[in-house]
């Protein structure tokens, strides 16, 4: 179980972190969502021990780390862009914290191997990693964070340097991973999707501030306001006198029909997002999985379901 | 107490700088300020420094200085890249070699080009400039080689792709890239050229004279202990500058360019680029293979015909020397390598103190470099008076030499390391820290096997320096105890075949030690680095 | 990597205990604090060393010039016991930074008075020798041209750029010789006329190694292109006997009347730590032994009267008679003007 409690890191006056809470129970893992300049990343370096917090603790299982060196932590952590010793291979990368520990030979040749394998990069211990392809080391650094068996996993990007299926490979891998082993995982990162495929709950972060923590479902359901709505993705937010309507993108219904026009209409992989203007002015947009949708140009029906429709404060940014 | 060991870290660093620090001050500030107190007494010289004499002579050091460090970079370049990127047969010779011409002594390499040249240029600017670019140019191949060959050559590969010519991939990557070792490089040559003394005044004659030749002649000749002083003053304080504007641009390089490891960056040569390789290799050979050549065949050349006659009379006794020959190869390797070991953990712990402290270590930066700069008689004046009493009574003893050896190799080596510490990735460091590794172990794990390389290439460069030192050397060694430089410039100073030759084979042999452990310790890091 | 660190260790205490083996000053040593050309043979050494039971250390530091600058900086502290290498154009300067103690050795009975120049004995003579022009035979047969034989040839048509000297400020045969012209065209204007003719016609150097070696056609190492050079009266002799082959004539000539007399001399410095033994040092330099080897260790002639000359020294390299000459007091007063007029004259 890991605690996050009141932590406040300042950089000459400004607030990187703002007297951040979160608990992740053992076992689950916790994304960490935010735009760059959020403060995830610096979340991260405290909770490692890389960052020291001017205010709050860490508690890890029960034990308050705050004053604890970073060596003695127990924590993993997965660097963006991986950040693997050049000067040793692939065995070398993975058996580092073992070797640190002082395990015998044996136990960490073993050890390598096991991490290997569940990484799905098995044989690969006397490679140069310098020859290895991007998630090919992004594996490699993930079984070294791995190998000594730390309390909790923190992640920075995992995926940042990855695209395409090899994305959806890696995402689907570290989250069975973590099942697997029943990690309590950290996983930082700008990627709404990504957050929402790992995380068992996801934390949003602006400007140094946990603005929102929910499990997904729930954050779509309810975006804390109108910012967190536009950053989840979701377009349909009209605001007026500090409040906001959002309109979640499966609510709008698109038929055959009068009322509406059709913008535009992309593929995005399994769905297809459109966007309709009203006869009325207002725009919305939308989601579907229907292989037969409207092309743009088409005339169509809208019918908006209200449950759908959520009421949220706005949010003004108070610095520009 | 929680991240104490950054104090710890602080403190270390601290030490680190407080040692080297009471190394420079003892052997190099203290003899400095005797000698200068003695000569200055107390009065300001500013008489001298506005003479006109001075202003003429100054200016003719900053300017010939200039031009030798532009030649020696347009010279050195290509046979950096070559070293550094391609991968050919002999690749490791080259390496080796081209210290050669470092540590000789400035006296043969002088007379060697004596040989080569026409007589209209036997005397004069041109002469002068030709012998800095062939000294220095092992500066520029081994300091920016070795850094270029440590980065990342998909840079590289990305940019080609990205349309970029070569011309271009070279003016808008390599040259920021390689920035901070070509400052390095630069500064070092600058010195060596703005301090030059046996080239100057062998090719330049009596017309000719830098700050450093006249300081000379003012202390040894004229005995004119005031003015030499105030020429050193002014001397070390262009240093200065010289070695600030330089860790300026050093510093300024920011961007950290992915270091590539030990991973051998260089690869097969395309079609092009092997008849460059050849025109480049052939360039190197004629500018530095004729006057060695030249040497090795004056060993051979003896009266009775091409044999060993000269090589034999190294286990002679001769009145030239009071030992016979061969003894100097001893002591000169005995000196070099304490020099090296010494300078090699003075300028280890001054690289550590520098890097640590953010924009506060240049000071210490430009205090390691000064000795490049001060007058080696005048730094030998003061060792002689300043070390004649106790407790200080170190002017008989034997490690005198190489401490005084390591002054001139301590820069260097903070040259080197000290560009490859700061392009270390913290967070590889941060990595190793998190995977559980207390500070001591991190260095042991990150620093040093990333630093083996640059470490290899300082120790070599170190020891072809305190090898081919002379200066400070002839002024303080004992005449039983020569090194290969005083004992060549001993028998080049007598008349006759014997001499001559017995001084020629001297050379070659000083040529084949240097090469044989430069070529070594390139060798042995290089396999070292390998875990 | 640990045995790269291991033998690297082990040289390193392998050069301490080669240097801590050797005491830095046992006090059966004598230390003589001289210039570049001084030199011992073995022999001679070791005889000095059995005869006194001393140990003989040489500390040798530029040349004369140098040497006896670095003396005067430690004036009181002596970085040795006896000096040796003070010539007649340094006598004033050696004698009044109050270097030497007196002491006059008994064998000073048996040296020709012209060269005892210090009546105080602070220094005694040891050995004299000569600067002269000194000319490539083969050059000049090959050209058909006759070697010079006086100061005035040099002007000659004929022998323009034919002649390297060096720098009277930083050389002492370049000193020497500018002596010489002062000594052979008496006072006045006349030698800086000579001067201002030839200065076009000479190469200045700035020390003899670079002028003798580099720029003389006739020195064994035949690079240099010129084949007059201002050296010392003994070369010939030295030529041949460094030749490594018989040589029946000497490559290299004499000018005779071209040569300026110097005297060499030595002394107990004021302030040794081993005071007796430097005395023991100076005798021995005047005794027969070291007298008789001076010739072929440092190419000058000994000042002891009848001692023997090798054969080399007999056939090629007699002494020169009647060298010219100028008194030490004559040449302390006027040394430094004379240099700078020599500048003026030769260089700007």
């Amino acid at each position: 179980m890991l605690v996050v409690d009141r932590v406040s890191v300042s950089f000459e006056g400004v607030h990187a972190l703002d007297a951040v809470t979160l608990a992740v129970p053992t076992g689950r893992t916790l994304a960490v969502l935010g735009p760059s300049g959020s403060g995830k990343t610096t979340l991260l370096r405290v909770v490692a021990g890389l960052q020291r917090a001017d205010d709050g603790r860490i508690v890890l299982d029960g034990a308050d780390v705050t004053a604890v060196a970073v060596h003695r932590r127990g924590v993993g952590l997965m660097f963006q862009d991986h950040v693997l010793f050049p000067h040793r291979h692939v065995a070398g990368n993975v058996g580092f914290g073992l070797a640190i520990a002082g395990r015998s030979r044996r136990e960490i040749d073993r050890r390598v191997g096991e991490m290997l394998e569940l990484v799905g990069l098995p044989g690969t211990q006397r490679r140069d990693v310098r020859t290895l392809s991007g998630g090919e080391q992004q594996r490699v650094a993930l079984a070294r964070a791995l190998a000594p068996k730390p309390r909790v996993l923190l992640l920075d990007e995992p995926l940042g340097a990855l695209d395409g299926p090899l994305r959806e490979r890696l995402l689907t891998d570290l989250r069975d991973l973590f099942a697997h082993l029943r990690l309590t995982v950290v996983s930082v990162t700008h990627d709404v999707g990504e957050a929402f495929s790992l995380g068992h709950d996801v934390a949003v972060m602006r400007r140094g501030r946990c603005v929102q923590t929910a499990e997904p479902d729930a954050l779509w359901r309810n975006p804390a306001d109108a910012w967190v709505a536009r950053f989840l993705g979701m377009r349909n937010v009209a605001e007026q006198d500090g409040r906001a309507r959002v309109i979640r993108p499966e609510a709008v219904r698109v038929a055959a029909g009068e009322g509406a026009v059709v913008l535009w209409a992309e593929r995005s992989g399994p769905a297809v997002r459109m966007r309709v203007r009203l006869d009325d002015g207002n725009e919305l947009e939308t989601e579907t999985a229907e292989l037969d949708h409207p092309r743009a140009g088409e005339r169509v029906a809208v019918t908006i379901d209200p449950a759908g429709v959520v009421e949220v404060p706005s949010w003004q940014d108070p610095g520009s | 107490m929680a991240l104490s060991h950054k104090v710890l870290g602080r403190l270390l660093r601290g030490a680190a700088a407080a040692a080297a620090l009471a190394f420079l001050g003892l052997f190099f500030a203290y003899p400095l300020v005797t000698i200068l107190k003695r000569g200055l007494g107390g009065s300001v010289p500013t008489d001298v420094w506005l003479d006109g004499g001075t202003r003429q002579i100054a200016w003719f050091t900053l300017w010939q200085a200039t031009v030798s460090t532009v030649l020696t970079l347009v010279a050195g370049l290509p046979l950096a890249w070559v070293t550094a990127r391609l991968s050919f047969r002999g690749r490791g010779l080259v390496r080796a070699l081209v210290v050669v011409p470092f540590v000789l002594p400035t006296v043969v390499v002088a007379t060697a080009f004596l040989a080569l040249l026409p007589s209209s240029l036997q005397q004069g600017v041109v002469p002068i400039l030709l012998a800095h670019v062939f000294f220095n140019v092992a500066v520029v191949v081994r300091v920016v080689g070795g850094y270029w060959s440590r980065l990342d050559p998909r840079l590289w590969d990305a940019a080609a792709t990205l349309g970029a010519t070569p011309v271009q991939r070279f003016r808008r990557l390599t040259l920021p890239a390689l920035r901070p070792a070509l400052a390095a490089a630069s500064a070092l040559t600058f010195l060596f050229c703005f301090t030059s003394f046996g080239v100057v005044v062998i090719l330049g004659g009596p017309r000719y004279a830098t700050l450093e030749v006249d300081i000379y002649n003012l202390a040894t000749q004229s005995f004119d202990l005031r003015a030499a002083a105030a020429l050193s003053l002014l001397q070390l304080a262009a240093v200065a500058v010289i070695v600030v504007v330089s860790s300026i641009l050093e510093g300024r390089a920011g961007t950290r360019i992915p270091i590539a490891g030990d991973l051998a960056t260089a690869r097969r040569p395309t079609r092009h680029e092997r008849l460059a390789l050849a025109a480049i290799l052939g360039g190197a050979s004629l500018l530095f293979g004729l006057p060695l050549a030249a040497l090795v065949r004056e060993s051979f050349a003896t009266p009775t015909g091409v044999d060993l006659t000269f090589y034999r009379a190294l286990w002679q006794e001769t009145p030239t020397l009071l030992v016979p020959p061969w003894r100097a190869i001893e002591y000169s390797l005995l000196y070099a390598t304490g020099a090296t070991a010494i300078a090699i953990v003075v300028g280890g712990l001054a690289t550590v103190a520098i890097a640590a402290g953010r924009r506060g270590g240049g000071w210490l930066d430009t205090i390691v470099m000064l000795p490049l700069g001060a007058s080696a008689v005048m730094l030998g004046y003061g060792f002689v008076i300043g070390f004649d009493a106790p407790p200080l009574d170190f002017r008989d003893t034997w490690w005198i030499i190489p401490v005084v050896q390591s002054l001139v190799a301590a820069p260097f080596v903070v040259r080197i390391l000290l560009p490859a510490l700061r392009a270390i990735d913290p967070r590889l460091r941060e990595a190793a820290e998190v995977l559980g590794a207390p500070p001591g172990r991190v260095v042991r794990e990150i620093d040093f096997p990333l630093l083996l390389r640059p470490l290899g290439v300082a120790t070599g460069l170190a020891f072809a320096i305190s090898l081919g030192e002379f200066g400070a050397t002839v002024f303080l060694a004992r005449s039983d105890r020569p090194t290969l430089p005083v004992a060549i410039y001993r028998f080049l100073e007598r008349p006759g075949a014997t001499n001559q030759g017995t001084a020629a084979a001297l050379c070659v042999v000083l040529m084949a030690v240097t090469a044989l452990s430069v070529a070594t310790a390139d060798r042995l890091t290089a396999r070292a680095g390998r875990l | 990597m640990r045995a790269v660190v291991a033998a690297f260790a082990a040289l390193v205490v392998c050069a301490s205990a080669a240097g801590a083996a050797d005491a830095s000053r046992a006090s059966n040593t004598v230390v003589l604090v001289t210039h570049d050309s001084f030199a011992i043979s073995k022999p001679v050494e070791s005889a000095f060393e059995r005869q006194t039971g001393l140990t003989l250390r040489v500390l040798q530091t530029g040349d004369a010039g140098e040497a006896l600058n670095r003396a005067l900086l430690t004036a009181g502290h002596p970085e040795g016991d006896a000096f040796f290498g003070v010539d007649n154009n340094l006598l004033s300067r050696a004698l009044g930074g109050n270097l030497f103690v007196p002491y006059a050795p008994p064998a000073l009975a048996r040296v020709d008075p012209v060269y005892d120049l210090d009546r105080s004995h602070r220094l005694v003579p040891i050995d004299h020798g000569d600067v002269c022009l000194v000319y490539d035979r083969a050059w000049f047969a090959k050209h058909e041209l006759p070697p010079p034989r006086g100061f005035e040839d040099l002007i000659r048509k004929g022998y323009a750029k034919l002649t390297v000297v060096e720098n009277p400020a930083t050389s002492t045969p370049g000193l020497a010789f500018m002596l010489a012209t002062v000594a052979h065209f008496g006072p006045g204007n006349a030698p800086w006329t000579f001067w201002s003719e030839i200065r076009n016609q000479v190469l200045v150097t700035d020390s003899w190694d670079d002028a003798y070696d580099n720029r003389f056609s006739g020195s064994s190492s035949h690079k240099g292109t010129r084949p007059i050079v201002v050296s010392y009266s003994t070369d010939p002799a030295a030529e041949v006997y460094f030749a490594g082959k018989p040589l029946p004539r000497s490559p290299v000539g004499v000018v005779r009347n071209t040569c300026f007399g110097q005297v060499e001399f030595a002394g107990v410095l004021r302030g040794a730590k081993n005071p007796d033994g430097a005395r023991k040092l100076v005798a021995f330099m005047l005794s027969q032994q070291f007298q008789a080897g001076i010739p072929l260790t440092m190419f000058v002639y000994p000042v002891r009267e009848k001692t023997p000359l090798p054969a080399v020294f007999r056939k090629f390299a007699l002494p020169v008679a009647h060298p010219l000459e100028l008194s030490p007091a004559t040449i302390a007063a006027n040394r430094d003007a004379w240099i700078r007029t020599w500048t003026d004259a030769v260089l700007h």
